[in-house]
């Protein structure tokens, strides 16, 4: 209907809407379309070679298969987490919850260095873990700890206003009704945080997958083990091989946005199965 | 099945939402729990559903002591006052819901489920809006939804805590008759909640008044409504006028004249309060009375031909109750009514 635009009773759409397109360009647009010119100029065959070399693939196995892992640790523990703050009350709880948005804060390289001290041979941790085999700081697992950290806040922020207006009735419906506790989180409770802890579980994973300055103290980058990929393609810039670089950000940008993209449908199934309203 | 709660205790910090209650709730009849906000009712029900534990006291389910029992174990169906549905089931899998958590031994086949849903739907007359989702129904269709998943899984009581609190007059009004109705085919022990003395009176087989986290009286609507027991209850049940004034013989003497009150029980000289219901109120035209109350016709509005504007009256009370003034403890009745005088 043409005559709706005219009729819209508040106001700004075009200017909004407009606004809104040119800033996106701007930003974020221009940059990427930057990055796919600039690998435009490899044939396909270099292109191929260089996004599929050994050392490569496994940068991609470990920045992926890692900061999944991370995301899908966060998903859990941030969840709990948020129970915790939102439902139970105990001394110093709004320290607690002051300290979940230290790792926002915290530079990334501070991060990693401070893990780096504690979980290395020698620091606090790792004298204790090393003996018992569990080896962190330079190996992939110490990536898993540094991402599980810069994560950890993006699911609690999500999910916690959610749980805040989650009523406990709820619960006391459910086990009127005979429900023990994990019949009433499974049917009634995860249902209704699924959608926030899909987006949690998300912005977790986006954040992981970019993440650079945490990691490269602690994962020893070691070639084929424990390479990430935004650390290939510094390395490719430092020996300026900035063709080589840009063709791995494009397949990693390309990658992140399908993966990004599924888990947004996913929480749009989630949300649909909620509320069809 | 009969409930008893004995000795009930309950402290929130230092305010006590319920003080030593006893009280017996019959087999098969809906009681109506009635009180001012913050008198305890609603924890009271709760303590009786399991979803709250008394500092001190028994809660008695058919005889037998459920104090400890968890709320799954007892078998209680338990309705919101805002309903409580779960937003992301259709209104079949919110009712059917009590059914399929049962464990795997005891849960019906999906078939049974199926029909029993249809039937307690029926019984709600929502049976049309089985696919529908909670957010599409209006208040009142949801808490007949919220009945019905109580009753799905076949609860030995029924506890409402202020059922129709959330719902606008015109609505409510039609769902307690309801609820009445369901409840004389049903026959199922139930305890409502309300502060709706209307509501209470007209729903009710036996209604308990609560205050304070006391119990002030219980009884049939009539006769707590014609028989108070306390000032309270005189005064939270119906309109009231109140009387403050000193007994002299066989009137009680107010700063605007005397009320006869007949024989009582009151010293000469002792303070009392005297409650009349408007109705009780008898208009004496005759100018040489000099019991009652000296009023002057104000405006005429319908009260019958007899009255004019400016005409002196006394207003007489036909029936008065007296009690002793509030030194004395609540509810204890001292004076005795002054019916046919």
């Amino acid at each position: 209907m043409s005559a709706g635009q005219s009729r819209r009773v508040l106001p700004g759409f075009p200017l909004a809407l407009g606004y809104t397109l040119v800033y996106l360009a701007l930003i974020v647009l221009i940059p990427l379309g930057a990055v796919f010119l600039k690998s435009a100029t490899l044939s396909w065959e270099q292109f191929w070679t260089v996004i599929s070399a050994p050392r490569v693939l496994a940068s991609y196995r470990v920045s992926f298969g890692v900061s999944l892992l991370a995301a899908a640790i966060n998903a859990v523990f941030g969840l709990i987490f948020a129970w915790v703050l939102v439902r139970y009350s105990f001394p110093g709880k709004r320290i607690v919850d002051a300290l979940v948005d230290l790792p926002f804060a915290l530079p990334t390289a501070v991060a990693g260095i401070a893990l780096t001290a504690i979980y290395a041979g020698n620091g606090w941790l790792g004298q204790w873990l090393e003996p018992l085999g569990l080896k962190v700081a330079f190996t992939p697992l110490g990536i898993l700890v540094a991402l599980t950290f810069i994560g950890l806040p993006f699911v609690v922020r999500t999910v916690q206003p959610v749980l805040e207006d989650l009523d406990t009735e709820l619960e006391e419906a459910a086990a009127s009704l005979g429900a023990d506790r994990w019949q009433t989180f499974q049917r009634v409770l995860l249902p209704v945080l699924l959608p926030a802890l899909l987006t949690g579980f998300a912005l977790a994973f986006a954040r992981a997958v970019g993440e650079y300055g945490s990691v490269i103290f602690i994962a020893g980058n070691v070639p084929m083990v424990s390479e990430i990929t935004p650390l290939l393609i510094i390395t490719k810039l430092e020996q300026y091989d900035y063709v080589g670089a840009t063709a791995i950000a494009v397949v990693m940008l390309v990658v992140s946005f399908v993966l990004l993209f599924l888990i947004n449908g996913l929480q749009l199934w989630a949300n649909r199965s909620r509320a069809r309203t | 099945m009969s409930i008893r709660v004995q000795n009930i205790i309950k402290q929130f910090g230092s305010f006590v939402a319920l003080d030593d209650v006893t009280l017996d709730f019959p087999t098969g009849k809906l009681v109506g729990l009635l009180g001012p906000s913050g008198c305890g009712k609603t924890t009271l029900l709760r303590i009786i559903a399991g979803l709250e534990s008394a500092d001190r006291g028994q809660v008695f389910l058919d005889g037998a002591d459920a104090s400890n029992a968890h709320v799954r174990e007892r078998q209680v169906g338990f309705v919101f006052q805002h309903y409580a549905l779960f937003r992301h089931m259709t209104v079949f899998d919110n009712v059917a819901f009590g059914l399929r958590v049962k464990p795997r031994g005891q849960r019906p086949a999906e078939s049974v489920i199926h029909s029993r849903v249809r039937e307690l739907l029926d019984l709600v007359q929502l049976s049309a809006l089985a696919r529908r989702y909670p957010t599409q129904l209006s208040g009142g269709q949801r808490q007949r939804i919220a009945l019905a998943r109580a009753l799905a899984v076949e609860p030995r009581v029924l506890l409402l805590d202020e059922p129709f609190g959330a719902l606008d007059a015109k609505v409510r009004k039609e769902l307690r008759r309801w609820l009445r109705k369901l409840h004389d085919v049903l026959h199922i022990t139930s305890i409502f909640v309300t502060h709706d003395q209307e509501e209470a009176l007209e729903v009710s087989d036996r209604v308990v008044l609560m205050n304070h986290g006391r119990v002030e009286q219980v009884g049939a609507p009539q006769e707590v409504y014609e028989q108070p027991a306390s000032p309270f209850v005189y005064s939270f049940l119906g309109a009231v006028n109140l009387f403050h004034g000193r007994i002299q013989d066989h009137h009680l003497h107010v700063s605007e004249g005397r009320l006869p009150v007949g024989h009582n029980g009151f010293q000469p000289g002792a303070e009392a309060l005297g409650f009349v219901r408007p109705h009780e109120l008898d208009i004496e035209t005759d100018p040489a009375a000099t019991a009652g109350i000296a009023a002057r016709v104000e405006r005429v509005l319908a009260f019958g031909p007899t009255l004019t504007n400016g005409q002196r009256v006394r207003l007489k009370p036909a029936r008065i109750r007296l009690f002793a003034p509030e030194s004395q403890p609540a509810g204890s009745l001292i004076g005795m009514d002054g019916d046919g005088i």
